[in-house]
């Protein structure tokens, strides 16, 4: 098998937990502080938004969380572990803007190659892959190629793969920014019916108030660079959510409040 | 595979069984008018200059001696002659090729270190060397086949490392976090991910260098005391050409076969690998 | 992205400059700075080589050293320059030959779809093919001594990348921008003059770069099939053959020079014609 053996505190209050977290890229006078003194806890099953301007450093820090770029200050366990470590034991699935599938591979193909990476005997690859794609309602597909599917059924598969090894957390980076607007609401829905069965904790980046509200039990707002927390509005919708879910009262209250910490963060800087 | 790719490639066979057809009309035609107004030039279309089409082919299927192998059968053993060498050097020059592109991406010392010796070899315009080198190489007692081939790998490693290097870095960003995420070895970056993105790139040399290949073979057999290969019958045949032109436009003939052979070859191999139905997905 | 369909042109020579410019490493040092370990990796060779063929007395049939070379480059300079000379026109007019009929016939392949899908298989076919091997043909039709002989092998070695590059820069063209010309009434030649020719220039002139270094090849390569004394094929071939390599290693480093200076006239050309191109931008 190829997770090594978990720490004890998989349990533990936070899946997340960063303290005074910090980024500069570069150095000199011609450096880019993308994040400062970021202090977030997000515990297991959580659906955390990350929202903010462009250029506020959600994304770098989403990749920090997952160990593609390391924090300059302050610090940051995920599952109880230094992010190296979690990497290394493939705690964390990534979905990325762009579904970046291998196009010289079939569907499943895709969804297989974590495991294959990680070692998974090479008789159960096949079946977990597909149970993957049957969750994610594209089996029918597992044998085409990339592209010959739409981008919001690349996005499926893309997700799908993230899921396969089953971690308990999931980082999404705009996973949906690339797709028009009816196929975003959509996939919306699979994300959080996803996340309902499977139970992983989730970090998403994303842009859109009206997606961020929908989909967290959780908005972090940021502020422009340097980035930091300006807000986080806990989102009190029912847990579940459904198309009407878009029409209650509730729902536009709080794309208002998080938009009003928006501005906010965006005016106040300096704090 | 649709059909739709299918028509296509009819259409172009089509096409291209046309325009041949179209070629020998006019070679035809040009010698029937040249004749009948009695111009010379640029070209005298008797047939001792321009043998008929015809006759050409009907060479190819005749004995080349008195009682002796067609001789289409006697080319086509000269062309895999050079064909032998063209191929021998080929792999080794595209394994060289390989080699250094995966080691560039690897270590960029390697790279800023190697890399202008790389580029320098590529000043020497080694098809214009080519029989100097095979008299240097007879000098030394070197094998005529084997500086040949070395002329062939000579030809074939740069192409091929430059597109290696290149495809091997193609790859998405986004490609390289993923398989960051999966704490994936460097290994399994290499071969999972950079290798099946570069090959495209790779195959694209690969048919540049097979095409060189031959013709480095070729040109490489034209000094003297070569025997065998196309070179020398092409050098031979030409000397023969007031008593038997049609054997001269027959061996010119095979030798365009044989490139486009080993060409198609590797066109034929970059249809397996390469997946004809992939497209890149952004 | 890129469609690689096999045509190559030649060789790839902007991949090259692209994948050089990624080994430079980080920092715009300027083109010269760039090339500078080249320039001195290939003088230690100079310098090693001359040295461990006098240290270790190798014979002058096993490696010449580099001081024979130049002794003879200087020593047969009015025979190899000669030589030199009428090879280079045999290059110069086949390239002429060649681009004229590739241009001309791009022209048309841009302007009527069954011609093109019937010639354009076909060149990337013939381009695969050894078209040196015509050499001897041509030498029997425009006698051996002949420089027409050799100007055919060019033409025809010149005319399918040049034409190959020519098509495909006609062609791939952003559709945005004919639905521009159409909206504005303009004929098929106003989209022909206007977009098509200024969007193939970069990749004609790349085709050129190709076809210039190709030329004055094809054109020593043709010799070798036979020719008059005088020309650089001929020479080295019976330098060769005398084991005079020295002598033969002085004609090639003419060859190679012609050769630089054609590409560098292109090159001037190039700067000349298409000033606005991205790659002359001095910030990138």
């Amino acid at each position: 098998m190829g997770k090594r053996v978990q720490k004890a505190d998989d349990m533990s209050a936070s899946v997340v937990a960063a303290r005074g977290v910090g980024k500069t890229f570069g150095s000199g006078p011609e450096q880019i502080e993308a994040l400062r003194s970021i202090d977030l806890d997000i515990a297991a099953g959580d659906f955390v938004s990350l929202i903010g301007p462009s250029g506020c450093g959600k994304s770098t820090l989403l990749r920090l969380i997952g160990d593609l770029v390391t924090p300059t200050s302050g610090s940051l366990s995920v599952n109880g572990k230094p992010p190296d470590e979690a990497r290394l034991d493939r705690d964390y699935g990534i979905v990325f803007q762009s579904a970046t599938l291998l196009d010289w591979r079939s569907v499943q193909k895709n969804v297989e190659l974590p495991l294959e990476i990680m070692d998974f005997p090479s008789e159960q690859r096949p079946i977990r892959a597909r149970e993957m794609l049957e969750l994610v309602q594209l089996a029918a597909f597992a044998d085409h190629f990339p592209w010959q599917l739409s981008g919001g059924m690349q996005q499926r598969v893309a997700i799908a793969r993230a899921l396969a090894f089953e971690p308990s957390l999931l980082l999404m980076d705009e996973p949906f920014g690339a797709l028009d607007e009816m196929t975003r609401e959509l996939m919306q829905q699979e994300v959080l019916r996803l996340w309902g069965e499977t139970g992983t904790s989730v970090v998403f980046v994303t842009h859109s108030i009206p997606e961020a509200v929908f989909l967290s039990t959780r908005v972090v707002v940021m502020s422009p660079r340097p980035g930091r927390i300006s807000a986080e509005i806990p989102i009190d919708l029912s847990r579940q959510r459904t198309p009407d879910t878009r029409e209650e009262r509730r729902y536009f209250e709080l794309i208002t409040e998080v938009r009003e910490a928006l501005r906010r963060g965006e005016a106040g800087t300096g704090i | 595979m649709g059909a739709g790719t299918n028509r296509r490639h009819l259409r172009t066979g089509i096409s291209i069984v046309a325009l041949i057809g179209v070629s020998i009309v006019l070679w035809e035609e040009y010698k029937v008018v040249w004749s009948a107004a009695g111009w010379d030039w640029p070209v005298r279309p008797d047939n001792r200059t321009m043998p008929h089409a015809w006759d050409v082919i009907l060479t190819l299927f005749q004995p080349a001696q008195r009682n002796g192998p067609l001789f289409i059968l006697v080319e086509a053993r000269a062309a895999l002659l050079t064909l032998r060498e063209a191929f021998v050097g080929f792999v080794f020059g595209g394994a060289i090729g390989f080699g250094l592109g995966v080691l560039f991406v690897r270590s960029r010392t390697a790279e800023r270190a190697f890399m202008p010796y790389v580029v320098a070899s590529q000043t020497v315009p080694i098809l214009a060397i080519a029989p100097m080198v095979v008299v240097w190489g007879g000098r030394l007692d070197v094998p005529q086949w084997l500086t040949v081939s070395i002329i062939a790998a000579y030809l074939t490693f740069f192409p091929v490392a430059i597109n290696t290097l290149r495809g091997l870095r193609s790859t998405q960003a986004t490609a390289l976090e993923l398989m960051k995420s999966y704490a994936s070895s460097r290994g399994d970056v290499l071969w999972k991910l950079q290798v099946p993105t570069a090959m495209p790139f790779i195959f694209t040399a690969l048919k540049v260098s097979a095409a060189a290949s031959v013709i480095g073979a070729i040109v490489g057999e034209l000094p003297a005391g070569f025997r065998g290969g196309l070179g020398r019958d092409l050098l031979q045949f030409s000397q023969q050409f007031t008593a038997a032109p049609e054997k001269l436009f027959a061996a010119v003939l095979m030798a365009g076969l044989t490139g486009m052979s080993f060409v198609g070859l590797v066109a034929l191999a970059e249809h397996r690998w390469v997946n004809a139905s992939r497209r890149q997905t952004t | 992205m890129n469609e690689r369909d096999g045509t190559g042109g030649g060789r790839s020579t902007t991949d090259v400059t692209a994948v050089l410019e990624d080994s430079a490493g980080p920092g715009r040092r300027g083109r010269l700075a760039q090339y500078l370990p080249a320039i001195v990796a290939f003088l230690v060779v100079i310098l090693l080589w001359e040295g461990l063929t006098r240290l270790l007395e190798v014979e002058t049939f096993v490696l010449p050293k580099p001081s024979e070379v130049m002794t003879s480059f200087f020593a047969t300079a009015s025979v190899i320059w000669g030589a030199g000379y009428r090879t280079l026109i045999e290059a110069l007019g086949g390239f002429t030959i060649g681009v004229t009929l590739a241009v001309v016939t791009s022209l048309a392949a841009a302007r009527w779809v069954g011609f093109r899908q019937g010639i354009l298989p076909l060149a990337i076919a013939a381009n695969a093919t050894p078209i040196v091997a015509l050499a001897p043909i041509f030498n029997n039709w425009f006698s051996i001594t002949s420089p027409f002989s050799k100007m055919g092998v060019v033409a025809v070695v010149v005319y399918f990348p040049v034409m190959i590059n020519t098509t495909r820069g006609l062609l791939e063209i952003d559709p945005a921008e004919i639905e521009l010309m159409r909206s504005i009434a303009a004929t098929p030649s106003e989209v022909t003059r206007r977009i098509r020719i200024p969007n193939a220039l970069p990749y004609f002139f790349s085709a050129l770069k190709v076809a210039s270094a190709l030329s004055l090849i094809a054109a020593i390569v043709a010799e070798y099939f036979g020719g008059p004394q005088d020309v650089l094929g001929q020479y080295i071939i019976n330098r060769a053959n005398l084991f005079q390599f020295p002598d033969a290693w002085a004609a090639i480093l003419v060859a190679s020079i012609l050769g630089v200076a054609f590409y560098l006239l292109i090159l001037i050309a190039e700067r000349l014609l298409m000033p606005w191109h991205v790659s002359f931008r001095s910030t990138e």
